[in-house]
């Protein structure tokens, strides 16, 4: 390997940087990142960051160590196209990179809806969107998030934490029922109305009202909630349309194996933008969790080059803070298994609750319990790991 | 000094926060007693609720292990250092000398 091209510079693409190093590579490393900004860090978005208690600078993701690291660094340049036998990345303004190796870590971008377009309406998912929307916040409410997974969540903690009026609206009948099961995911949306926050469950949103700048949020049962703006929080895409035709093979995320290669050898695939068999789970699982995008990097790099990779078994891991609470979750839950409180009590909004299949740990939430949880996660159910070649 | 607790109250593997200026960790290793700055140097974590293995710590939210004997990290995230802090142990009761070092997060000792 003399020369690895990495697309996509955030979180997954620096770590790539930094594991290939870390591994001994010395030979040319390209990143190429579509956003004008060095890598900086997502989770703050939404929390800190929105609240204006964390700066641009508190964010950024390189250290002064990172010079070391001896990257040519391309931002604010999109890859447009791959030719995945050449290993080809064709970048927007024209330029062909041709490399021996190609890390590809574009992460996901906000789900939108029709009608986005207006004025107030918002995604968050970007430095840039978080700026906006600090700046649309900073005007007042009423704020409306549509949307109440954990970034929805934290949105419109922050801002009843900077004093707005906010109304969640969610078309599940329960709050964060997918990963966290409708029992866990009820206790945790109680945390909106611990602290003033509106939720509307089980009804859609029809659409926005407004012609220029959005005045309400119509839903689907024909009433219409005031906005002065409005977070639509409804989930991510992965970043991979570029790749149609390719040759690397596509299905909602990179496909790769555990190893993070994809259908084609030289290339591999980590974070948010990869599809890949997770031995923990035992299915192709693509993970949007920080933890992942810092992990999956160090085997990809560890492929690259040929080295012996102990594809780790660990559990995925995510963090949520919200209204002050800090939940904590590892494992996989998957609809059947058997959630039971083994800590503390959910009218605290202190507890500990392992999930359970055919009587084994598969998963557990702590809800501001991180000392418990350090010690449950490590008695979950984890697969022998397997050593790769 | 900053009184801590009785000695019989932290056992071994167990860890107490006590707050001075900044809070502190203390952490018992095998009879061995450290202290820390309680507040991880990557973001806002308390290190005395994380998983002690030997002299590491490992933080409770993104699992960097910071060693006891030197406060130093061991891995990413975290890249600066926690301060550590003298212990001493007087009739039975753990007491903390804050280290007045003037060692600044971003420096490497
Ligand atoms: C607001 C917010 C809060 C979050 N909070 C948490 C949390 O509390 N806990 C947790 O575990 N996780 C959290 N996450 C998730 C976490 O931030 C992501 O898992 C992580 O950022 C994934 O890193 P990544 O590098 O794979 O993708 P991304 O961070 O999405 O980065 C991909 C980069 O590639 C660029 N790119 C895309 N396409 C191209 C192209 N064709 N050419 C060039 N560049 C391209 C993108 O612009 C972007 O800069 C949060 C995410 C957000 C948005
Ligand atoms: S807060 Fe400790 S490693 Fe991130």
């Amino acid at each position: 390997m003399r020369a690895i091209t990495v697309v996509g510079a955030s979180l997954a693409g620096l770590s790539a940087a930094r594991a290939l190093r870390a591994q001994s590579y010395d030979g040319r490393i390209v990143v190429i990142g579509d956003e004008p900004h060095q890598p900086y860090d997502r989770p703050p978005l939404s929390k800190d960051f929105l609240a204006g208690k964390a700066t641009v600078e508190d964010i950024a993701l390189s250290t002064p160590d990172d010079a070391a690291l001896d990257v040519d660094w391309r931002l604010g340049h999109k890859a447009v196209g791959l030719d995945a036998a050449r290993r080809a990345v064709r970048l927007d303004s024209g330029e062909e990179l041709v490399s021996d190796g190609v890390v590809l870590a574009t992460g996901a971008r906000a789900r939108t809806l029709p009608g986005s377009a207006l004025t107030g309406v918002h995604t968050l998912r970007s430095l840039d969107d978080a700026l906006a929307l600090r700046a649309e916040l900073a005007e007042g409410g009423p704020l409306v998030v549509i949307g109440a997974g954990f970034i929805g969540a934290e949105v419109a903690s922050t801002a009843r934490s900077l004093g707005l009026d906010v109304t969640v609206v969610e078309a599940l009948p329960t709050p964060l029922a997918g990963p966290l099961g409708p029992e866990m995911g009820a206790l945790v949306a109680a945390l909106h109305l611990d602290h003033g926050t509106r939720l509307v469950t089980g009804v859609g949103v029809a659409g926005f009202v407004g012609e220029e700048r959005v005045r309400a949020v119509r839903l689907a049962d024909g009433r219409e909630l005031p906005a002065a703006a409005v977070v639509v929080g409804v989930g991510a895409t992965p970043n991979v349309d570029w790749l149609a035709g390719s040759g690397v093979g596509v299905d909602g995320g990179v496909l790769t194996d555990a190893r993070c290669v994809t259908e084609v050898p030289g290339i591999v695939a980590v974070g948010d933008c990869a599809l890949s068999y997770n031995r923990f789970a035992g299915a192709v699982l693509r993970l949007e969790h920080w933890t992942n995008a810092v992990q999956q990097p160090e085997i990809a790099a560890a492929t690259l080059l040929g080295r012996r990779v102990e594809v780790r078994s660990a559990a995925p891991y995510f963090w949520s803070d919200q209204y002050g609470v800090r939940l904590q979750f590892a494992g996989h839950r998957r609809p059947g298994d058997v959630v039971g409180i083994v800590e503390g009590d959910p009218a605290d909004r202190s507890f500990a609750a392992v999930y359970r299949r055919g009587g084994h740990p598969v998963a557990v939430l702590a809800v501001n319990q991180p000392k418990l949880f350090g010690r449950l996660r490590r008695e979950l159910a984890v697969p022998e790991p397997e050593v790769v070649r | 000094m900053i009184p801590v607790c009785a000695v019989r109250d932290l056992p071994v593997g167990e860890a107490v926060r006590v707050e001075a200026d900044v809070p502190i960790a203390v952490f018992n290793v095998d009879g061995e007693l450290y202290a820390i700055d309680d507040t991880c140097t990557h973001q806002d974590a308390s290190l005395a609720d994380g998983w002690l293995e030997g002299c590491l710590i490992e933080c409770p939210l993104h699992a960097t292990c910071f060693d006891l004997r030197t406060g130093n990290p061991t891995g990413p995230p975290a890249k600066k250092p926690v301060r550590t802090h003298e212990v001493v142990v007087e009739n039975d009761h753990v007491y903390v000398r804050v280290s007045t070092s003037i060692l600044q997060h971003g420096d490497v000792a």
